[in-house]
């Protein structure tokens, strides 16, 4: 043994010692180290627990090694010296090393070494004094995780190394979480009222749903602390109530851009032509299935623009779906005008066509389609948590209904299809040829399904039953909205998405949906026309 | 009593109600009494799907008289079936007993298995047959009676009454699809023993279900040609045909309509419940939105505002599911969306309507042969043609 120690030094001296602990942090010598290390190999586990608080309290570097090694069972004590070795199984014997210089050393036989052993409370306590030395570590993650750890464990023993890293932190974000955690661990701890008090302010400036944690315990405590932490738990579940209605009508508002993308082609088939059109979900449908051919296109083709599959799989979904919707009209629903209960029918069995079609094309099962890397991932807000497809899918609704919007206000063809949803015959007389505005308008509201079909492969299985998932909701909002008036459309779909997330708290997902479908069947009944009804006689044909 | 009978009943409902009299003797008979081998042997599977055909036509006559006499397209009479079907369903479920899987003697075997310690009010009295055949009628009756108190006041008419009837039985779809509801969840209603204490699966239990669903079938068949030979469907067709001079004539149009409503849900809950002991299930699909559209296509098929065109049409369509979805599944659903386009693009008075346009043209020519005036045309398919489509909205 006096022969390794003279040669590790040598080693040291040498300047060809490689550890992965850096140099400079070793503020005890090997001197200081080496009886504490020994001492791990103790008679019993409070010897080691004692040699473990003694070891973190040198704040060495080489300490978090050791407790690793510690704690996965690879420190071992030789039966002759009883000196303490890291071993390594190789064989019949052990590979081992210096605990403290890391000095390679000659293999100890496996029958000459006893493992030290660790029981789960020394586990708990290695993994805590670990904690507590990563505090101190050069990398700011490492420091942020350990703190983020102390934070869940709330152990007192922590406090001290907390105070010392507080002082030492730099950054500002690792350093108001560190006062968190100090504060979470002073609660569970047994000081005096007033610090407790101070902890209590310092814990409920933080995340709420944390703080709650952590204050909840504390909610039943006689005398100041518990007043000072039931003042800041109702102040804390008064912040949260807020951040739940904002959650709440942030992922309504996302429902209802959903539901507005499937249900705006359907008001313009409905508003101006008076057309039921069941194939609608299909032509979602199809606009899925759409991009998924764009996708596998993209893959087999030119892999490197996937991120732009969805701004290509666009104006395809358009086309093919507003195709198809040009080619119904001109197929079947032209014979069918003034007929508004046969169309539905004839679209039903369309619908039922389109489905069988594409099943036997592509399959019963989803087809998958990918996201782009753009559309994955999520962002917070506050105390919220949101993905981006969430958010892109509110803001590409909206710019659906924008551009729909112009088009209507702006151009010929909106302006013939407005003139022929306000009085047909009148705009027929004006020499508007209405059949032709008729296939575009179907075109138009179908092709615009095919859009919404490219963003709703991005959230739900894509399959040949797309469609039959939306229709009914479809119908639901165009019918709560209004017929011919975009605007109404708009307010529905919100309205109803925002109805939904509110009611699904209280109600659950399914009667939540129950609920909406049975108000707005009442809402029917005060309001047959719906929210914003075109006005005038033409209406009451 | 005859008079009375042939007073309210045209020759074609008369001969309709004697075939169903006739098979609803016939058919068990040849079932029990005949020996297998016999050529006039009707194999009980065969009783069992024909019955099951028989109550889809039951069905298929109650969506008639509200759309074909009144002009009021359900989406969702689907949902009275269902609501009928549970109805028998919970009785069938309480004469299981303690010889369900977890031999309770309450509860059924779904209830044990979702923990529940008690049978859950609305299930009291279903052990009774008379109370779960009141309530066959009763729940579709008054359901119908609320929706449609409701609709017809605020004059809800067309598409968006048929929207919100879809509306309905989705929503209905949903709730029974909940295991909290305490229907069976998913799962529905199953492995029933016996009715009124036989059997359910025997020769003999079936075949007298065959009866009742043909004479039931008979009975809506007569009730349908009833109201719409009264002055009341007089009236009827008045709405349909113009439901605002109806209403400046002075008729309260919603009180008809809520009446004829009311009495097509309760028919189509008999369906169901007639439906259920048959088949041997009931299970939330049944409110699927697709399969009340489907029950409107038996009705297209066969020509609607007739009395016998719906049964020809419920039995014709799901004969050709049976055969199709046996023999080329893939095929089925081509053949039923075509069916809904051929159908409504040219055949909008339906088969009857078909046969009608064939024998007027006969009589047209054996006019034009003896050189005498063809008939009117309202006379060419019976007593109520379809109008010609009304302007647009």
């Amino acid at each position: 043994m006096q022969f390794i120690r003279l040669l590790s030094a040598l080693v040291l001296m040498l300047g060809i010692f490689h550890h992965t602990v850096e140099a400079h942090a070793q503020t005890v010598d090997e001197a200081t180290l080496r009886p504490l290390v020994q001492a791990l190999a103790g008679d019993n586990f409070d010897d080691t627990t004692k040699a473990i608080s003694d070891l973190v309290r040198t704040g060495d570097t080489r300490v978090s090694a050791l407790l690793n090694a510690l704690g996965a069972g690879d420190l071992y004590v030789s039966k002759a010296d009883k000196s303490v070795f890291l071993g390594k199984r190789e064989g019949t014997d052990y590979v081992a090393t210096d605990p403290v210089t890391g000095a390679k050393l000659a293999p100890v036989p496996r029958s000459a070494a006893e493992k030290i052993k660790v029981n789960n409370r020394l586990r708990r306590e290695i993994a805590a004094a670990i904690g507590g030395l990563t505090l101190m570590s050069e990398n700011a993650g490492e420091r942020r995780s350990a703190a983020e750890a102390i934070l869940k464990t709330r152990d007192p023993e922590s406090i001290p190394l907390l105070d010392q890293a507080i002082a030492a932190e730099k950054d500002p974000g690792i350093k108001a979480l560190m006062s968190q955690a100090k504060a979470a661990a002073i609660l569970n701890s047994d000081v005096p009222d007033a610090e407790k008090i101070a902890a209590i302010t310092e814990v409920s400036a933080g995340n709420g749903r944390d703080a709650l944690g952590l204050l909840t315990p504390l909610e039943g405590a006689e005398g100041p602390v518990g007043e000072a932490a039931r003042s800041a738990i109702s102040s804390i579940n008064s912040e949260l109530a807020v951040w739940n209605a904002v959650q709440n009508i942030v992922y309504g508002l996302s429902l209802g851009s959903v539901l507005l993308l499937a249900a705006i082609g359907l008001a313009i088939t409905f508003g101006v032509m008076g057309v039921i059109n069941m194939a609608h979900g299909e032509m979602v449908m199809i606009g899925a299935y759409t991009t998924f051919v764009v996708q596998q296109v993209i893959r087999a083709t030119a892999p490197g623009i996937f991120d732009y599959s969805l701004l290509i799989a666009l104006p395809a979904a358009f086309l093919v779906s507003g195709g198809v919707g040009v080619l119904i009209e001109r197929s079947v629903i032209r014979f069918l005008y003034g007929r508004p209960l046969e169309t539905l029918l004839a679209t039903w069995g369309i619908s039922l066509v389109l489905q069988q079609a594409i099943r036997s094309w592509f399959g019963a099962s989803n087809v998958q389609v990918g996201n782009p890397s753009w559309m994955a991932g999520s962002f917070e807000l506050g105390l919220l948590t949101l993905t981006w497809s969430r958010l892109w899918i509110i803001v590409f609704a909206l710019s659906v209904f924008a551009i729909l919007q112009l088009v209507l206000k702006k151009t010929m063809l909106g302006l013939r299809m407005r003139a022929v949803t306000q009085n047909r015959r009148m705009a027929s007389s004006m020499g508007i040829r209405t059949p032709w505005v008729d296939a575009l308008t179907f075109g138009l509201g179908s092709g615009i399904a095919g859009i919404a079909g490219v963003a709703l492969s991005q959230i739900d299985n894509v399959s040949p039953n797309l469609g039959q998932g939306y229709i009914i909701d479809s119908f639901m909002v165009v019918v709560f909205g209004g017929v011919g008036n975009l605007w109404g459309t708009l307010v529905g779909a919100m309205s109803l998405g925002i109805a939904n997330k509110f009611l699904e708290p209280f109600a659950g997902a399914v009667l939540g949906k129950i609920l909406v479908l049975v108000l707005i069947i009442l809402f029917i009944q005060k309001r047959p026309r719906g929210l914003f009804a075109l006005k005038g006689r033409a209406i009451e044909a | 009593m005859t008079q009375w009978f042939f007073l309210h009943v045209d020759r074609r409902g008369s001969i309709v109600i004697a075939l169903l009299v006739a098979i609803a003797v016939l058919v068990p008979l040849s079932n029990l009494l005949l020996p297998v081998t016999s050529p006039l042997h009707v194999p009980t599977y065969l009783v069992s799907l024909i019955g099951k055909y028989l109550t889809y036509a039951m069905l298929a006559v109650a969506l008639d008289l509200v759309w074909g006499f009144c002009g009021i397209l359900s989406l969702g009479h689907g949902a009275f079936f269902a609501l009928g079907g549970y109805a028998m369903g919970m009785y069938l479920m309480r004469q299981i007993g303690p010889r369900g899987v977890y031999a309770d003697p309450v509860l059924p075997d779904f209830m044990v298995f979702l923990n529940w310690k008690e049978l859950p009010w609305f299930w009291y009295g279903f052990d009774s047959f008379w109370f779960a055949a009141l309530m066959v009628v009763l729940v579709p009756g008054v359901l119908a009676f609320g929706f449609g108190w409701l609709a017809f006041r605020s004059r809800v008419t067309g598409v968006y009454l048929s929207i919100i009837t879809q509306a309905l039985t989705y929503a209905l779809l949903l709730a029974f699809f909940r295991n909290d509801m305490g229907f069976g969840g998913n799962n529905g209603l199953t492995d029933f023993k016996d009715i009124l204490g036989f059997n359910i699966q025997a020769g003999s239990t079936r075949s007298v279900l065959f009866a009742a669903t043909a004479l039931f079938l008979a009975l809506a068949v007569f009730v349908t040609s009833f109201i719409v030979r009264s002055k009341l469907g007089k009236v009827l067709v008045g709405v349909r045909d113009a439901e605002s001079r109806m209403r400046f004539l002075g008729y309260r149009v919603d009180r008809y309509k809520l009446l004829v409503w009311t009495i097509s849900a309760m028919m189509a809950g008999i369906a169901g419940a007639l439906y259920v002991p048959q088949v041997g299930i009931i299970n939330p699909s049944e409110f699927e939105p697709a399969n009340s559209i489907e029950a409107v296509i038996w009705v297209a098929v066969g020509g609607r505002g007739t009395i016998i065109g719906p049964i020809i049409g419920a039995v014709l369509v799901n004969f050709g599911k049976t055969y199709f979805t046996a023999a080329f599944p893939e095929i089925w659903l081509f053949a039923l969306g075509a069916l809904f386009i051929v159908v409504t693009l040219f055949l909008p008075k339906g088969i009857l309507g078909l046969y009608g346009m064939w024998k007027g043209k006969r009589a047209d020519r054996a006019a034009r042969k003896k050189d005498v005036a063809p008939p009117p045309v309202a006379a060419v398919s019976g007593r109520s043609p379809i109008p010609e489509p009304q302007a647009a909205e």
